[in-house]
């Protein structure tokens, strides 16, 4: 998601370090092009031309022109005007004093709406607390139904009240049965309707005055676009929302929209997800997409991806490890096998300090044979070696290469690249200390197995 | 309602925005002689004009059409009808190939995640049923919880022959198996709906391409059909999706949903013009009288004609 938008942003930066002295017009320049960036991956264009005023404004100034690091001032601008874009939304769901804390999520036909019910339980579930869903689409062929399997498979409580039973009732239902079950959070699956049905709406607020939730999560999906922001914002003046949930960010949506709901809308994205699957469900956190967008990196996502398939303990120990730069061939294998288990490589990508930009040059999926064939030559190394892989000399390359149905040239490749990924690393590992005296930060490679053979 | 007020029901909106925003163009009729002559349309009113149906989601080809149409023959009549009849040619040009006339006519029903393709086939087999023809409808979407279910109460509600798959199961396998019972019982169409699948995940795409294959074994020239189901309000991202699909699934015809619930029914023409694909049904709601076949004069009539 954002890759491309992440990519202009980030050669625009590099545009801009690679001038010595920034000039009001070379400001101008960069400008136009973050203009150009945030129109076409369908950010409202109104948005748009505040936003860039308001850079305009600070970033003209003789103490930042003058200042000893200018471009350094002019990319924190950007980055302190697109937090401000985003909001400053802690993403997710806060727990409120409601007990149980009634969630109503709404949208149009077709959102993801039941499919994120079952996916925000399950995240509950993970935050340690107890969810109940219920399905109040009495009216799309088995759409009950769809709650109660999708649920059953994920483990998650259904309230099922006798078939005929009124929307409001079992919504209401559902809460009293929470109540004295002890379940912390009700969450209310609702049909997908248009703000422009008016019965429809009507059934909303009844549904609002009986259950009084205190969260209303607007469900859309995010490859309409401005269209869908609109819609909630339509939403949001006749129902009253308190947050969007954007779907189907897998797809090639533009993100646009995700960036524009704080200003069109004026509440904050608290979810995306991004696949069919009930864990492709995160909390949106401005901050971290803000530095991944301008190609900063973000170590915490990648550890906190790590951690639902490495353990927590794993995966503090390899922050160290990173921080210290201590990682070795091993960590990396380590590593591959987690990736390899954590699914499709394209996605875990933009996540990698750096490798924002390298995904494009990936045409479609990465191979996974490669993988294999990286995770053999590591293999093949003896404990030491993967420990210290400045004592894999040229004998200890060949026998490498023998060993692993490899070749020199493979293991010479990998073992450079891996270098370099531990110096890329190393310098995100450092966080956003200032990095004086380093002009930019190049591209790192991609880790072995994660390019093509014979590239 | 006859089918004709569904679909003025279901374009309201689209109509109703141009209505507003023709009303607001400056003299549409030709402000000066041209520099040879001719009547020319004033600059600012094809201006007004490009933005006006590129909001409508014309997208660029066919609004470059309109917009050209209008400047040249500004002199025909007033703008609305030059626009009117130029729409028409541009929808008129993707016409669908006659149905083959194979037996069982094998129709697969594709596209993204949520757009509307097991309501169409519902919907679908009660348009064939009124034709005359009798259909089995296949549930191939093994992968989305209660996919079947869903499909299976359609199926009641027309009363058409029902093959289901086990949850889980291979989709191809039950489009065979549904081909061969239709052909069985001398059935005349079998309605294939398949799981939602992003145009981005080649995998999935995959897995399309091998229910083409076994179709195309169980019987001769199978599958006959392939429709696209779009979901309107997604607009321009639809016509990423319909590239995406025409290059990977053959798709032979779209079907265009969730039309009720745009401004933006401009669509239909951006995907004629841009990808020369017919435009086959509408939906205009959710009920089962909601899935329209289309046609253009009256998609054009429904967004010119309503009121104006
Ligand atoms: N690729 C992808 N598909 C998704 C995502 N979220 C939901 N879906 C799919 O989108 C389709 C529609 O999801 P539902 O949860 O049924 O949507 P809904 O809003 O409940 O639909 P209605 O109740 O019919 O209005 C299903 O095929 C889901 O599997 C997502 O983040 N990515
Ligand atoms: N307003 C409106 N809603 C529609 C229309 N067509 C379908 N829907 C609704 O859109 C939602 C999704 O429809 P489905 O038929 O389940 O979509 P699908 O493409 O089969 O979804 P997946 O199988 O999950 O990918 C349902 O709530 C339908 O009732 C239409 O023309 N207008
Ligand atoms: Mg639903
Ligand atoms: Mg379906």
């Amino acid at each position: 998601m954002f890759g491309s938008l992440s990519e202009r942003l980030q050669s625009v930066f590099a545009a801009v370090r690679r001038d010595a002295r920034l000039t009001p017009e070379s400001v101008e320049t960069a400008l136009r092009e973050i203009r150009l960036a945030l129109l076409e991956a369908d950010v409202n264009f109104k948005v748009v031309r505040a936003f860039i005023d308001r850079v305009r404004d600070r970033a003209v100034d003789r103490s930042v022109l003058e200042s000893l690091t200018p471009t350094q001032q002019v990319v924190a601008i950007v980055r302190d005007e697109l937090r401000a874009l985003l909001g400053d939304g802690q993403g997710g769901l806060p727990p409120s004093r409601q007990r149980p804390q009634v969630v109503l999520l709404l949208g149009l036909q077709g959102a993801g709406k039941t499919t994120t019910t079952v996916k925000l339980a399950k995240w509950l579930e993970r935050q340690g607390r107890h969810a109940l869903a219920v399905s109040t689409d009495v009216r799309r062929p088995a759409a009950i139904e769809q709650l109660r399997l999708l649920a059953g498979d994920a483990g998650v409580r259904v309230h099922e009240p006798d078939p005929g039973t009124s929307v409001a009732a079992r919504a209401a239902g559902a809460v009293e049965s929470a109540r004295s079950l002890g379940f912390d959070v009700v969450l209310v699956d609702t049909a997908g309707r248009l703000h422009i049905a008016d019965d429809l709406m009507g059934e909303l607020e009844t549904l609002k005055v009986a259950v009084e939730p205190s969260e209303l999560l607007y469900v859309a999906d995010a490859m309409t676009g401005q269209d869908a922001i609109k819609s909630a914002g339509e939403f949001n003046r006749r129902i009253g929302i308190d947050g969007v949930v954007l779907t189907k960010m897998d797809g090639d949506a533009r993100g646009g929209a995700a960036l524009s709901v704080v200003s069109v809308v004026g509440v904050p994205v608290t979810f995306v997800g991004d696949g069919e699957r009930i864990d492709d469900f995160h909390p949106f956190h401005p901050d971290r997409l803000v530095s991944r967008m301008l190609g900063m990196g973000d170590v915490l996502s990648l550890v906190e991806k790590a951690e639902q398939v490495v353990s927590r303990e794993e995966a503090s120990r390899l922050e160290l490890k990173i921080r210290r730069n201590d990682f070795t061939l091993q960590d990396m294998r380590d590593q591959l096998t987690a990736v390899k288990r954590m699914g499709p490589l394209d996605r875990l990508m933009d996540l990698i300090p750096g490798m924002g930009g390298m995904a494009s040059q990936m045409p479609g999926d990465v191979d996974p044979r490669a993988l294999g064939r990286t995770m053999a030559i590591i293999d093949s190394m003896t404990p030491r070696e993967r420990g210290r892989h400045q004592i894999i000399n040229g004998s200890r390359r060949r026998r490498i290469a023998r060993g692993s149905g490899t070749t020199v040239q493979e293991v010479n490749r990998l073992l450079k690249q891996f270098v370099e990924m531990r110096r890329v690393l190393r310098s995100v590992g450092a966080g956003s200390r200032a990095r004086k005296g380093k002009r930019g930060r190049r591209a790192a490679p991609l880790p072995p197995g994660m390019g093509f053979p014979g590239r | 309602m006859s089918l004709l007020e569904r679909l003025r029901t279901g374009l309201r909106r689209t109509a109703d925005q141009l209505r507003g925003r023709f009303d607001g163009l400056p003299d549409a009729r030709p402000a000066a002689r041209g520099a040879r002559g001719g009547a020319v349309a004033a600059i600012d009113t094809l201006d007004a004009l490009e933005e006006i149906l590129l909001e409508a989601d014309l997208g660029v080809a066919a609004t470059t059409r309109l917009v050209e149409a209008a400047r040249d023959r500004a002199g025909d009549g007033d703008l609305r009808s030059v626009v009117r009849a130029e729409l028409l040619r541009v929808l008129d040009a993707a016409n669908p190939a006659p149905a083959p006339a194979a037996r069982p006519r094998v129709v697969l029903v594709v596209g993204v995640n949520g757009t509307g393709k097991t309501t169409t086939v519902g919907r679908l087999a009660r348009l064939v049923m009124d034709a005359g023809e009798r259909p089995v409808i296949c549930a191939a979407d093994t992968f989305r919880a209660a996919a079947v279910e869903q499909l299976e109460v359609w199926a009641r509600r027309v009363d058409a022959d029902f093959v289901r798959a086990r949850p889980g199961s291979d989709p191809a396998a039950v489009v065979f198996d549904a081909i061969s019972s239709g052909k069985a019982r001398g059935r005349d169409v079998v309605l294939v709906d398949t799981a939602g699948r992003l145009h981005t995940r080649s995998n999935l795409m995959g897995e399309l391409d091998k229910i083409r294959r076994v179709a195309g074994k169980a019987v001769e020239g199978a599958p006959h059909e392939t429709l696209l189901v779009l979901d309107a309000t997604v607009g321009q991202n639809g016509l990423s999706q319909a590239r995406a699909f025409l290059e990977s699934a053959g798709v032979t015809g779209i079907v265009l949903t969730k039309l009720d619930g745009t401004a933006k029914g401009g669509i239909a023409a951006a995907i004629t013009a841009e990808l020369g694909v017919p435009i086959r049904y509408v939906g205009v709601g959710e009920q089962i009288e909601d899935l329209l076949p289309f046609s253009p004069v009256e998609y054009v009539d429904a967004l010119f004609e309503s009121g104006w």
